[in-house]
């Protein structure tokens, strides 16, 4: 029996054109970029190149790409690295943000920052209202993720965007989860930083990107010889680069044939569950959500249960059950939604990439049921709710 | 992170399932904390001579319960009382240490059977009007509250 992937929204493997095109960068080219010798140019002309395929995919200048190790430490440097110098005002983010943007936030609350979390509806969706009525003339920023990571939303940046720029706000969304699933334009959103990662478009980990609008002054996180213009200190990671730059130029052009593959597999297997198993709700907007995401809540049983079960039968799947997470606290995405944690207990994500198959959709949907039943036989909540 | 030996109880856990008419029922935890273990157990000549569990949770929750049944079907009713949470883990081999807190509940929820048991016991030879013993959850001790906010998360930050 081959194992089946749905968890591409944790992290997805790298593709093989991705990697062929890191490989020299560890050995015959293992410059270092900032050295102005044969194999210091070469190096640098990659780590450019790549630079230049990052800003293409997201309508940005070379100039405006900042090389990282990831999406948290894009979202970092994207919220602290814009504020830590700052006299203390207010920031505005959503409910449903990232840790990575949650915990930058809290940190700058302990620097005396003010931060107000808007709240979103049970789709999962920002409410734009109490964006706006969030903002006071001393925010300095709003940030808003482009796609939920947990139940897949797609959120009203654009819109979001044009209210913070009124006042005269910078604007930051975390892409991490959108990139390769939905066509980005930095102009089109009106962003002013915008955070990327490799690893969830068939990239490497250990590099990420943040795009930084000409003009607005970020802060670096990590001093020493002054490398990526300052901003982020450190021998740069060629070979990471250049598989950064790979993956996001190959999303891009398969993109579209990617996004209508990944949808009807969603689409069936979230059909699917809905019509095989009693008492599941979809969670997340029934429409505007990413392409490969399906978010369920399956009651009277736990997600890390439900996991297990089809870990051991070859399905990788995650949870945002508090007893999956490292935390022990439930999906804050999820009771942020309006459910109570109960649901978010019982929660379960699949999460779609383009290699996955109608067949393997079809074996997921015909161990499921059975798996479900077993637990809910050994439940004390479906007999007495 | 889980053990062979935890993950083969969480596969096939043994005495799943209700006792109909138990002499004892302890239930504990909590939905919204994510973990709720109810156990049935029959007595007989002060021995344990039937058990089992029902269980909502994690991996954990359901090797626990398991392993606790395991360790106290046939037990007299104190090596049953004797038998601890950390008896349960170290019995599995160990426990993830952020599960050894909040999963963890299955000697809790035998306990409160036992207190049960002995409780209608006591409260059969003592007043005959107390017909309605055990008639449903509400009335039992529950070793933890509903209340979200008072999970036990203990361990992590």
């Amino acid at each position: 029996m081959n194992a089946i992937y749905f968890d591409h929204a944790a992290t997805t493997p790298v593709d093989p054109r991705v990697l062929e095109a890191m490989l020299p960068y560890f050995s015959e080219r293992a410059g270092n970029a900032s050295e102005i010798h044969a194999w210091g140019r070469e190096a640098h002309e990659a780590l450019e190149r790549a630079r230049a395929q990052v800003a293409a995919g997201l309508g940005a200048h070379e100039r405006e790409i900042v090389f990282t190790s990831g999406g948290t430490e894009s979202d970092n440097l994207a919220v602290v690295g814009l504020l830590q110098l700052e006299q203390p005002g207010h920031v505005v983010i959503s409910a449903i943000e990232h840790p990575a943007v949650t915990a930058a936030a809290g940190f700058l609350e302990r620097l005396g920052w003010e931060v107000s979390r808007v709240p979103v509806d049970r789709t999962g969706t920002v409410d734009l209202e109490a964006l706006a009525a969030a903002l006071r003339p001393d925010t300095r920023l709003v940030s808003l993720m482009l796609a939920n990571n947990v139940v897949g939303t797609v959120q009203p940046v654009r819109e979001a965007a044009a209210l913070a720029r009124e006042h005269g706000v910078v604007v930051h969304t975390d892409a991490v989860q959108a990139v390769g699933a939905v066509p980005i334009d930095v102009d089109e959103l009106g962003v002013d930083l915008l955070s990327l990662s490799a690893h969830k478009i068939y990239g490497p980990k250990g590099i990420g990107a943040l795009y930084v609008r000409r003009g607005v002054k970020v802060r670096p996180l990590i001093h020493g010889g002054g490398q990526e213009r300052a901003l982020r200190s450190g021998t740069e990671n060629v070979a990471g680069a250049v598989g950064l730059g790979a993956a996001v130029e190959l999303a891009l052009r398969v993109l579209p044939e990617t996004a209508s593959h990944v949808s009807a597999l969603r689409d069936r297997l979230t059909a699917g569950i809905l019509s095989a198993v009693p008492d599941v709700e979809l969670l997340g907007h029934p429409t505007r959500r990413l392409p490969g995401n399906v978010c369920v809540s399956v009651h009277f049983i736990e997600g890390e249960s439900m996991v297990l079960r089809l870990d051991r039968v070859g399905i990788a799947v995650s949870s945002g059950s508090a007893c999956a997470s490292q935390s022990l606290e439930p999906s804050q995405v999820i009771t942020s939604m309006g459910y109570d944690a109960v649901a978010a207990h019982g929660s379960l994500r699949l999460s779609l990439g383009r290699e996955n198959t109608t067949a393997e959709v079809e074996r997921f949907l015909e161990v499921f049921p059975a798996i479900v039943a077993d637990l809910r036989a050994m439940s004390p909540l479906s007999a007495t709710r | 992170m889980y053990s062979d030996l935890v993950m083969d109880h969480f596969s096939a856990p043994r005495n799943v399932g209700e006792i109909e008419e138990p002499d004892g029922v302890g239930r504990i935890g909590s939905p919204e904390c994510g973990d709720v273990i109810r156990l049935t157990i029959k007595v007989g000549d002060g021995r344990i001579t039937d058990v089992k569990f029902k269980a909502f949770g994690c991996g954990a929750a359901v090797a626990t319960s398991s392993m606790a049944t395991e360790l106290v079907k046939g037990a007299t009713l104190d090596e049953a009382l004797a038998v601890t949470n950390q008896t349960v883990a170290d019995a599995l081999g160990g426990l993830p240490a952020q599960k050894m807190h909040c999963s963890n509940l299955a000697a809790d929820a035998l306990h409160l059977a036992i207190e049960d048991y002995l409780a209608r016991r006591d409260d059969a030879s003592g007043d005959e009007t107390a017909c309605d013993v055990g008639s449903g959850d509400d009335e039992l001790p529950v070793g933890r509250p509903a209340d979200e906010a008072a999970c036990d998360r203990t361990g992590e930050s």
